[in-house]
């Protein structure tokens, strides 16, 4: 085992690093000199050549490379060209409320799922469970921001239960956070839901098949207590891997479901770099996400050969 | 249950064929300029040969809806079309020589590439070229190489060790007469499914890049947009979310399901549990 966990972690630790060398390579194909646009089109020779030794850009790409990449590794993503505020704050911030965010959504679709995935499993011949699946085809074909606008529609607009958008942060009013956040994270947890209710039916009547339940059965165990004992864990398996993949899925779904509520996490943070033509910031938002999704793939990889040991063989 | 499993499949492909007869429709016929902007006709309601009324700026929604099916059949085909043309070849050489430094460095590559979500690559793609179809349609597609090279890798193995394969190869062939004589014809139908489920994927990704503004431009109508350009309005004219959201999703789920029900058409062997 850790062999294996010091190998994937190579794996990982090289990863980002590639990653960091293209998000830096492809940026730097954008047209326009930061200094020059800073200053505008009446700016002197002397001042542009001035500012771009302040930013460092007359500096080698590979020279520039090191210096932000080894700024990366304490947590240092520079200081914006554009407002010229240090950037590293800014993403610690945003980040908090997108992991919130992709959290709750994970949840929601987690509580979901579960239930009903192995519900339609057992009940797979019944036409409750065929009604689950087609539910769930639908809910597939459902983009995350569309499931939200909707649920604007029906919490925000008809019921005025719930606020169609806005942040209150946490520690202003616990309350109105908490109201704020239940609509985006069910925008991004029905749909996720849907996807894994799939993945955990199919998972669960794999095992329901297998000889070990059959024998627990046998045993004397109610068909739901052998499940309980003996299947979730075994199916578990392929569902945390689907688990994974749908983590990296709902870290970019939020970057969108951000824009519906308007929340100010790390998507509209990339966002407005764009739009503003903030080229270090939407550099360092795209590698925390990339990071992030390498990350995740890397926690899952583990997590794998941790309930399934004979992967490890 | 194949009776089930058809029933999908005619239905997936009915709203397939329902998207592509509108997009081919919309060349010749749309009850008016989707693209018209007259006050006169701002959030016009429905009916009076406005069958689903007009937008803010007096454009006819069912106009917009029918040339939106024409923007996303064809981000759909682009986007497939550069995964499928780079992902087919490299999952193919990688699934004919597993053990090589080659299929490593592809298979590394693709994990990499994994990495980077299409959302990203158009926003980065967007940032560096200025955003429209085009980056996007490049993003999805690059962002969906990976799904056809693992797929491509995988079924590429199995046809590896068939008696078939390796009779050619006792006679002699090269790998790329193999590749093309035997690999291609029988790894096409997995590649097919692949198409289907992708082409659903880059529908979804097309609305959201387009509704984040990352996608098709203005005035070219585009599902996405609508719905974008229609939340602000959605205390009052509500129906304008509405249409948009219907035609994404139905035509996310013609795709999913044609592409779960071609797999169970085409190769009985892959049949999921599902379908048991």
């Amino acid at each position: 085992m850790t062999f294996y966990l010091l190998k994937r972690l190579a794996v990982l630790l090289a990863g980002i690093a590639v990653a960091a060398v293209v998000v830096f390579a492809f940026m730097s194909l954008l047209p326009g000199d930061p200094a020059e646009i800073a200053l505008g089109v009446n700016a002197t020779p002397e001042a542009v050549a001035a500012l771009r030794e302040q930013f460092g850009t007359d500096r080698p790409p590979v020279v520039q490379f090191l210096d932000w990449s080894g700024g990366l590794l304490q947590g240092d993503f520079g200081t914006s060209y554009v407002t010229s505020s240090p950037i590293g704050p800014q993403i610690g911030d945003r980040l908090g409320v997108t992991a919130v965010l992709v959290l709750g959504g994970m949840a929601v679709a987690l509580v979901l799922a579960v239930p009903l995935g192995t519900f339609a499993a057992v009940h797979h011949r019944d036409p409750l469970g065929a009604v689950i699946s087609a539910a769930s085809q639908v809910g597939i074909a459902v983009p995350a921001f569309l499931a939200g606008i909707l649920l604007v529609y029906v919490f925000a607009v008809q019921a005025q239960a719930l606020p169609s958008g806005g942040y209150v942060p946490f520690a202003e009013d616990p309350g109105e956070w908490l109201r704020g956040l239940l609509l985006p994270w069910a925008s991004l947890g029905l749909v996720q839901g849907a996807v894994l209710t799939r993945y955990v039916r199919s998972a669960v009547l794999d095992v329901m098949r297998e000889d070990y339940l059959r024998t627990a059965r046998a045993k004397g165990r109610g068909s739901t207590g052998a499940l309980w004992r003996h299947g979730l864990r075994n199916a578990s398996v392929p569902v945390v891997t689907v688990l994974g993949l749908q983590l990296a899925t709902l870290l970019i779904g939020a970057v969108v479901v951000e824009r519906v509520f308007v929340i100010p996490g790390l998507g509209d943070l990339l966002l407005n770099g764009v739009a503003g033509r903030d080229l270090l910031l939407v550099q360092g938002v795209v590698m925390v996400l990339v990071a992030a999704v390498l990350l995740i793939n890397f926690v899952v990889d583990v997590a794998y050969h941790l309930l399934d040991p004979r992967l490890l063989r | 249950m194949r009776g089930r499993a058809n029933a999908g499949l005619v239905a997936g492909g009915a709203l397939v064929g329902l998207v592509v007869l509108t997009a081919v429709a919309s060349f010749f016929w749309t009850p008016h300029d989707p693209t018209l902007v007259d006050a006169a006709r701002k959030l016009r309601e429905p009916g009076g040969g406005y069958l689903l009324g007009a937008d803010k700026f007096g454009r006819d929604t069912f106009s917009q809806l029918m040339v939106g099916a024409r923007t996303t059949l064809y981000v759909g085909v682009v986007a497939v079309g550069i995964a499928a043309a780079l992902g087919v070849p490299l999952g193919v050489i990688a699934g004919m020589t597993p053990r090589g430094w080659l299929s490593e460095l592809i298979m590394r590559v693709n994990d990499l590439v994994f990495a980077f979500p299409a959302l990203l690559l158009a926003v980065m793609l967007g940032a560096v070229y200025g955003a429209g179809t085009l980056t996007a349609m490049i993003a999805i597609g690059v962002a969906t190489v990976p799904a056809f090279a693992r797929v491509a890798r995988a079924a590429t193995l199995q046809v590896m060790v068939t008696d078939y394969v390796l009779a050619a190869r006792a006679a002699g062939r090269r790998r790329p007469a193999i590749a093309v004589r035997h690999v291609l014809p029988n790894i096409g139908s997995m590649l097919i499914v692949q198409a289907s489920v992708s082409f659903a994927i880059a529908i979804l990704a097309e609305a959201a890049l387009s509704f984040l503004g990352f996608g098709t431009r203005p005035p070219t109508p585009s599902w996405g947009r609508m719905l974008q350009e229609s939340q602000e309005l959605l205390f009052s004219t509500p129906r304008l979310a509405l249409w948009p959201g219907l035609a994404i999703a139905l035509a996310v789920l013609g795709f999913n399901l044609l592409g779960d029900g071609l797999r169970d058409h085409l190769d009985p062997k892959l049949r999921r549990v599902e379908e048991r």
